[in-house]
């Protein structure tokens, strides 16, 4: 068989005729993701559907973490109303990329198992369809009873809805209802032609990863202009994203510890997280790294005045950090909170397509960094923590011994950086971008994959943007892993896995 | 016990003291101040770069309440437009976060225009409830922030509560996202009488970046009376604190 049948881009490289990408029919189409997705080192990035000329085109970007490269398969339906075999029953991990491409465009997946709404964005074909009638599944008997939570909760956090079935005090199903923070991002990118907004943009994705978004969004621009950028640039922001890793997980384990009701823990990690990001603020002016990337060079190069005070700072939560970590991960109240707790299992992960931490800690090497390095990563081989248990006890171990390795980063990739020329130019907003192209960008932001994807047209115009969030794909993780447990566990197992409301909403 | 004891000597005192005169890093983009003299073609310059229309060529002035804080125009400018690191910003007054040209005076609080019950009432303690509506979780980070080891709001008797019935007032983040309006509303109808609402970030005040989205419904926000607007991006923990303790007159 001579036909292509998929094109293969490397991340963040230079972005790809949209002309080259075969156009495959249906079951081929399937056949290959199939036969792809069958191998556990491919996970689907994104699987998403644009619509031109009366036409649906839909691509599917398939990671290989072998070779470092994405494989891109696409097909088009013509017909109003389509109905295609769904993929789910064999690849469940595209579950809730089917759903998407059915609540925007009204495709009918024929036997797939949960064709609910996923955001209720805005643009969705039916608007029938409100956040009020939403169809939660629902189980027949006296003995059980259903808990309904949000989408206002009791702290200060985003808006979703969970909705509980439970045995007794035993949770037998958990169904998530998401879509509360939509504010229609992906037709923003279009229509706000112009290259600050969309940085700003990128940053207020999901605020708590303004850095990764950020990131993503300008390595997809610098793909498509053409832009190169200095090493010494790609280290900088390859601290910068290691900063917003560190000051999660700690925040993380602060809240952690707040759930089982360890106060010296939450309040000394408190204070730690508060030295991280105040140390980002001193670099950038901001808390939360909004306004330090930018394409082509940066607003805020570092200084050797930022380095000493970032390095006295990290030396010092590194120490202090395991101090407490020690402490907290050697009680036994603690423990016996996270231990064998909210368990998500390796063949769970794997079939859902998890990634991030979701997935390291179930024994799976996902992590962006090593497996399609960008920026200085690809120069500097980082050394993913992968755990096996996939209890909210490795979820916990997996951010105090990520936090530990990004500090060990940061150090080294400073001592690369003062060999390194200096060379940072100023942001590049004035850009032409290559016409008629596909490009994708991927960043291991600290929740997990992030996945920005721009289409041009004609004119080298953004015809088309699609941003996923790890959240995506991690959102049904959490509900399947506080299956059988007190529902009294689900709040610690909801923090282990920390999941974004507003980037799964977009 | 001895791990503890080590823990607690590293730790040793974070509180703020006075969160009034806390300093904070010289880079943070806080008040802005526009020179002046800066003329009319210049302030056109800088408010063609402005991703969010924030700066107005007539009255040659910076909105807080849109702007997102990425200081492009300073950048473009820097003789003509600073921005300070003062995150006293907060005001009850919409127009008090119009920054006019030459206006070097911290922003103020319209002392008359508070009303007489929410000093009366929720001086020595005001409990909040949060809501957000579409924000990208950093002001709600930010908010969670106020209560924390640093910043320690509690000591004003200042606390955000889990249900709306034990508040006194409400506290909106984000651009209210249609798919949020109805709950919000139901939210702040079950805060017993008399309530305030507080918008915190730019996102709430003006909708930021997000403004002129369909997938927004603002009504709420321009159908009831603010009582207090604490501009950021994301609001910095202080700019709250500060903002609030005006608003109930604490010194």
């Amino acid at each position: 068989m001579d036909q292509k049948l998929y094109i293969e881009i490397i991340n963040n490289s230079l972005p790809t005729d949209l002309n080259e990408i075969p156009i495959l029919k249906y079951d081929i189409f399937f056949d290959q993701i199939m036969a792809f997705l069958k191998d556990e080192v491919k996970h689907c990035v994104a699987y998403y559907g644009v619509e031109s000329a009366g036409k649906l085109k839909l691509y599917c970007c398939i990671a290989d973490d072998n070779n470092n490269s994405i494989k891109v398969f696409a097909h088009v339906i013509n017909k109003d109303k389509p109905v295609l075999k769904s993929l789910t029953p064999v690849c469940s991990q595209l579950h809730i990329f089917e759903r998407e491409i059915h609540e925007n465009f009204g495709v009918k997946f024929e036997g797939h198992p949960w064709l609910k709404p996923v955001r209720y964005s805005h643009e969705r074909s039916d608007k029938s369809q409100i956040m009020d009638n939403y169809p939660f599944y629902e189980i027949e008997s006296e003995e059980l009873h259903e808990v309904g939570v949000g989408p206002i909760h009791a702290g200060i956090i985003e808006p979703g809805h969970f909705r509980f079935i439970c045995n007794g005090e035993k949770v037998l199903h958990l169904e998530i209802q998401l879509g509360y923070q939509h504010r229609g991002i992906e037709k923003l990118f279009i229509e706000k032609n112009d290259a600050l907004q969309r940085c700003v943009l990128s940053e207020s994705i999901a605020g708590d990863t303004s850095v990764g978004h950020a990131l993503a969004h300008s390595q997809l621009i610098e793909s498509l202009a053409g832009i190169q950028v200095s090493e010494a640039l790609q280290i900088e922001r390859c601290i910068a994203l290691e900063m917003e890793r560190l000051a999660n997980h700690i925040g993380d384990t602060a809240a952690l510890c707040g759930d089982v009701a360890y106060q010296l823990g939450q309040v000394v990690c408190e204070a730690l997280r508060t030295t991280i990001i105040n140390t980002t603020q001193f670099w950038c002016g901001n808390r939360f790294g909004k306004g330090l990337v930018r394409p082509g060079g940066s607003n805020y190069p570092m200084s050797n005045n930022i380095m000493d005070e970032m390095l006295r700072v990290l030396d010092d939560t590194d120490r202090r950090y395991s101090e407490v970590t020690d402490l907290i991960y050697s009680l036994p109240s603690v423990l016996g909170r996270f231990d064998d707790i909210g368990i998500l299992t390796r063949q769970q992960a794997l079939s859902l397509g998890a990634v991030g931490m979701a997935a390291r800690t179930c024994g799976i090497l996902r992590d962006i960094r090593k497996t399609h390095p960008f920026q200085y990563y690809k120069n500097y081989p980082v050394r993913p923590v992968i755990l096996e248990t996939g209890d909210v006890l490795a979820r916990g171990m997996e951010r105090n011994l990520e936090a530990r390795e990004s500090v060990k980063i940061i150090h080294e990739l400073i001592e690369i950086w003062r060999q390194k020329i200096k060379d940072i130019k100023k942001p590049v907003y004035e850009y032409k971008l290559k016409p008629n192209s596909f490009a994708i960008s991927m960043v291991e932001g600290w929740r997990g994959e992030i996945c920005h994807i721009a289409i041009t047209d004609n004119n080298g115009n953004i015809a088309h943007y699609k941003v996923k969030d790890p959240s995506m794909h991690n959102w049904l993780a959490l509900a399947l892993a506080v299956r059988n447990q007190e529902i009294s566990d689900f709040p610690v197992c909801n923090k282990s896995f920390n999941l974004s409301y507003c980037g799964n909403d977009l | 016990m001895f791990k503890e004891i080590k823990v607690l000597k590293s730790h040793g005192r974070q509180y703020v003291k006075n969160l009034r005169t806390q300093p904070v890093s010289a880079l943070f983009r806080g008040r802005p101040v526009i020179s002046g003299d800066i003329t009319k073609d210049e302030i056109k310059t800088v408010s063609a770069v402005c991703p969010v229309m924030a700066i107005d060529g007539k009255s040659r002035s910076i909105d807080m309440g849109r702007c997102v804080y990425c200081k492009e125009c300073s950048f473009l400018l820097p003789e003509k437009i600073r921005f300070t690191n003062d995150y006293r910003i907060s005001s009850n007054v919409r127009e008090a976060l119009i920054i006019k040209p030459g206006s070097e005076t911290p922003v103020q609080l319209d002392e008359n225009r508070v009303r007489k019950e929410i000093r009366r009432l929720f001086k020595s303690a005001l409990k909040l409830r949060q809501v957000s509506a579409g924000g990208d979780n950093s002001c709600e980070m930010e908010l969670a922030a106020t209560g924390n080891v640093n910043f320690d709001s509690g000591r004003y008797g200042i606390e955000f509560v889990a249900s709306p019935r034990h508040a006194d007032g409400i506290v909106i983040t984000g651009p209210v996202s249609e798919n949020m309006s109805e709950a919000l509303k139901i939210c702040y109808e079950s805060i017993p009488e008399p309530r305030i609402i507080i918008l915190a970030g730019t996102d709430a005040i003006s909708g930021g970046i997000f403004e002129g989205s369909p997938a927004l419904d603002r009504r709420f926000i321009e159908e009831n009376n603010i009582d207090l607007y604490v501009p950021g991006n994301p609001v910095h923990p202080l700019t709250f604190i500060n903002g609030v303790m005006d608003l109930l007159g604490i010194k």
